[in-house]
């Protein structure tokens, strides 16, 4: 096989996926959350007739305009990249995922495509109602989205529900087995609410840069705040507690990547200890270096002290996921879910102190914590992702023998400018994101539009309309 | 079975008109927003700038899905055929890709800076250029043949051998024909001095496309022995001559439309209208393969199974979309207004 600077084909089409969709993966985990809390914010709106929501409104929606557009570019990206990289998988695996992908196309992306245009645009042409029904379309499209691509992802971790063929493809048998596998709530419910989370960080973040800054008497930083704040105090323990259920699902049908996540090389007949920290080294198959709390792995995973954990001296070398990658990357992930929780906590203190708004500390910690969401979406994302390796239909069929018959030069050439271009395109987009974010929302209805230019204020931002009829 | 032989209800047969129409619709939908786009390169005016992007806005991205619809339904319907026309086809189809990004980011960042405006604006008429001239380059290449493995039901030719005169003359077709859908859309979406320019464009674009049609639709023929059988031979010799004298009758059409009664939006209508006999024309060339001339739609097409599943939701949902997909045209109805905008 044909390499380039000693990376061969395979090697570059995973890096080049690995790196096309941890990108993407970044904007919806944003726009998930940010859809809803923009419809919540137009129905406070619509309900109260106070001016504070539709500012908050329309202080988010240009957020959200940019980061959707980002996420739409570098979805198509995926969507075809299943050919051009992998196109054994795609042969192989299209009669099953195939299908639940075009569902996703049919019922999500079209709904939210066709009605983003009327939620950003059309206030004033339709009325209010029609234009809150869109904001609740484009709501429930992205975790529509969601919901199917995390049916494929799962189905890929945990195949069932079909029958392999005589040209080598997966044949679908029962649609239901195969969209409900075993994985499929877990990691629905562990991504849709990592999303919510993720947003509620990013919006707890630029409120708490607007305290800091002196505008901790703007009542739409206020209101953000506090907002933001009762979310992460609600999601994060759920999410742990959901994620803890997710680790157990994948111990029943994954154990290698469990293996992995814990560090586990050798087996533990009488209690498994909780490695905190410590040095995979695969090749000699043991941890170095290791701290660990005795027999804690087995209370966490059986919820008994005593009770026996294998390790991946059961697991043939060739069938190992690479340890280090995924024991560091769960480990950031859960370091930042208790530090989430913490936030949450400490949050909720203030507030029944009455210190919220003042508390300068929560504010800073507020800040620190803002993008931390999206470095624990991706860090779960490798954790089950790598976990999986090295198949890419887990146990059945291999990442080596998916990939297409592509020459090394031709992969490399596309992933250099895969990455030039999305630093360039993305690095622009956050930093308009950023520059957006910078301003508090409270300068006032002609203020935010000035800021964008004539043409656009306009229509998007129209004078002061009657939350009522939708009149100017 | 085929349904050629008129009597089975054939699930593949569907399926492949689905996926054609999907493509179909949007060649045409994206096709007027990325003709727009190069048609920002000769019109430098800010407030015309302006006015052309807000005419497609709200839109743009709507459009855009039928790309995934059309991409996602082939790795669904015939992932066969998923498999061997997207590596052979590695290079154009990439360069579209990232060129659909700088297009797609465009249309919100322009609005975001005053100093990289222009670099935005040119993001925004290469990113259109780039992905018009590889979706053509893209058809072009598949129209020309792919060398397959069919044992190994795997692509098995090289990385440049979609790059030939052909596939660079069909690319440059589609930009073409692309800015003319642009040229009468924005006929259709704006007045006064910069409608005046669009319909003397899209004369000059409409009498481009023609020819670029006759010129590919001589040479397609002559490419693959299977394209000249089907072509000339027996009755599809008088059916090829109908889509040709159909053409020129549109053409003709057009430039009464354009220059004669002054029409706003049959230009646009008729350019459409030459999209869909192309198509037709295409149908007919490539029809019953989908990987000419080595794989048909039959030997590529998924299992009944998953077809079946499909064909219920697309069924119920593409009416759908196509009435909520409406509704959202009616409502940024009716022509541009400079002054207040929508963008």
């Amino acid at each position: 096989m044909e390499h380039v600077l000693g990376f061969d084909a395979l090697l570059l089409a995973r890096i080049q996926f690995g790196f096309t969709v941890a990108f993407h993966f970044i904007f919806p985990a944003f726009t998930i959350g940010l859809a809803s809390y923009l419809a919540v914010l137009n129905a406070l709106w619509l309900k109260t007739g106070n001016e504070r929501f539709l500012r908050l409104f329309r202080y988010w929606i240009k957020i959200f305009a940019i980061t959707f557009a980002m996420g739409v570019v570098s979805g198509i990206v995926m969507s075809y990249q299943f050919g051009t990289n992998w196109s054994v998988f795609s042969d192989k695996a299209g009669p099953v995922i195939g299908p639940l992908m075009a569902y996703e196309v049919l019922t999500a992306f079209f709904l939210e495509a066709g009605f983003l245009g009327i939620m950003l645009f059309g206030r004033d042409r339709v009325g209010p109602g029609l234009h809150m029904f869109a904001c609740l379309m484009v709501a429930v499209g992205t975790a529509i989205s969601a919901t199917w691509i995390l049916s494929v992802n799962s189905w890929m971790q945990t195949p069932q529900g079909h029958i392999i063929g005589e040209n080598g493809q997966f044949l679908p048998e029962d649609w239901w087995a195969i969209i409900f596998n075993p994985s499929f709530p877990y990691r629905l419910a562990h991504a849709l609410t990592a999303a919510y989370l993720t947003t509620a960080l990013v919006v707890g973040g630029v409120a708490g840069w607007h305290y800091l800054r002196g505008h901790g008497h703007n009542r739409g930083v206020r209101i953000m705040f506090s907002m933001a704040m009762w979310m992460v105090a609600v999601v994060a323990p759920l999410q742990i507690f959901i994620g803890d259920q997710h680790g157990l699902n994948t111990l029943e049908h994954q154990p290698a990547k469990v293996m992995a996540m814990e560090g586990h090389f050798e087996s533990h007949p009488d209690g498994a200890p909780l490695i905190l920290f410590g040095i995979p080294d695969q090749d000699a198959q043991e941890m170095r270096y290791s701290i660990e709390i005795p027999k804690a792995s087995s209370l966490i995973l059986k919820h008994d002290l005593n009770a026996p954990l294998a390790g991946l001296d059961t697991i043939p070398r060739e069938n190992q996921p690479p340890v280090a990658v995924v024991f560091w990357s769960f480990r950031v992930m859960v370091a930042l879910g208790f530090a989430m929780l913490g936030l949450g906590v400490w949050s909720l203190i203030s507030r029944w102190r009455g210190i919220l708004h003042t508390d300068t500390w929560l504010h800073r910690a507020a800040l620190v914590m803002g993008p931390t969401g999206f470095i624990a979406v991706t860090a779960g994302w490798i954790t089950t992702e790598v976990g999986r390796q090295p198949f890419t239909v887990y146990n059945i069929l291999r990442t080596a023998d998916s990939v297409a018959p592509l020459d090394a030069p031709a992969v490399a050439t596309s992933l250099v400018a895969f990455i030039l271009v999305y630093f360039a395109v993305f690095g622009s987009g956050v930093y308009f994101l950023l520059r957006l974010m910078a301003h508090p929302p409270h300068q006032g209805e002609t203020g935010v539009e000035q800021e964008v230019g004539p043409m656009r204020a306009a229509g998007t931002v129209p004078g002061t309309a009657d939350p009522r009829t939708g009149a100017k | 079975m085929p349904i050629a032989e008129g009597v089975v209800f054939d699930l593949t047969f569907v399926w492949g008109f689905l996926i054609a129409l999907a493509v179909l619709i949007y060649v045409v939908l994206d096709g007027f927003d990325l003709g727009l786009g190069m048609l920002f390169a000769v019109e430098p005016e800010r407030r015309h700038r302006d006015v052309m992007m807000n005419s497609v806005a709200p839109v743009w991205d709507g459009n855009e899905t039928w790309l995934v619809l059309g991409g996602g339904g082939l790795f669904a319907a015939f992932p066969l055929a998923y498999a061997l026309i997207l590596p052979a086809l590695y290079a154009p189809i990439i360069a579209m890709l990232l060129a659909l990004i700088f297009r797609g980011v465009a249309f919100e960042f322009r609005w975001r800076t005053e100093r990289w405006r222009g670099v935005w604006d040119v993001a925004f008429i290469g990113g259109s250029a780039v992905a018009a001239l590889s979706q053509g380059i893209a058809l072009g290449g598949l129209l020309q043949g792919i060398t397959i493995d069919k044992a190994a039901r795997a692509y098995a030719g090289g990385w440049w051998d979609w790059l030939t005169p052909f596939s660079v003359t069909v690319g440059l077709a589609v930009m073409v024909g692309y800015m003319l859908l642009g040229a009468t859309w924005l006929v259709m979406k704006t007045d006064g001095e910069l409608q005046d320019r669009m319909r003397s464009r899209a004369w000059i674009l409409g009498v481009a496309t023609v020819a670029f049609i006759g010129v590919v639709s001589l040479w397609t023929p002559f490419l693959q022995e299977g394209y000249f059988v089907r072509w000339f031979a027996g009755t599809r010799i008088l059916l090829a001559g109908l889509v040709g004298v159909a053409v020129l009758a549109l053409a003709f059409l057009m430039f009464r439309a354009l220059h004669v009664h002054r029409h706003d939006y049959w230009p646009f209508l008729l350019a459409l209208a030459m999209f869909g006999l192309c198509f037709v024309g295409l149908g007919i060339c490539m029809f019953p393969y989908i990987v000419p001339t080595e794989v048909t739609l039959w030997e590529a097409a998924a299992p009944y199974r998953a077809q079946l599943f499909m064909i219920i939701g697309a069924g119920i949902l593409i009416p759908i979309i196509l009435a909520y997909t409406a509704y959202a045209y009616w409502v940024f109805r009716g022509k541009v207004d400079p002054e207040a905008g929508y963008h």
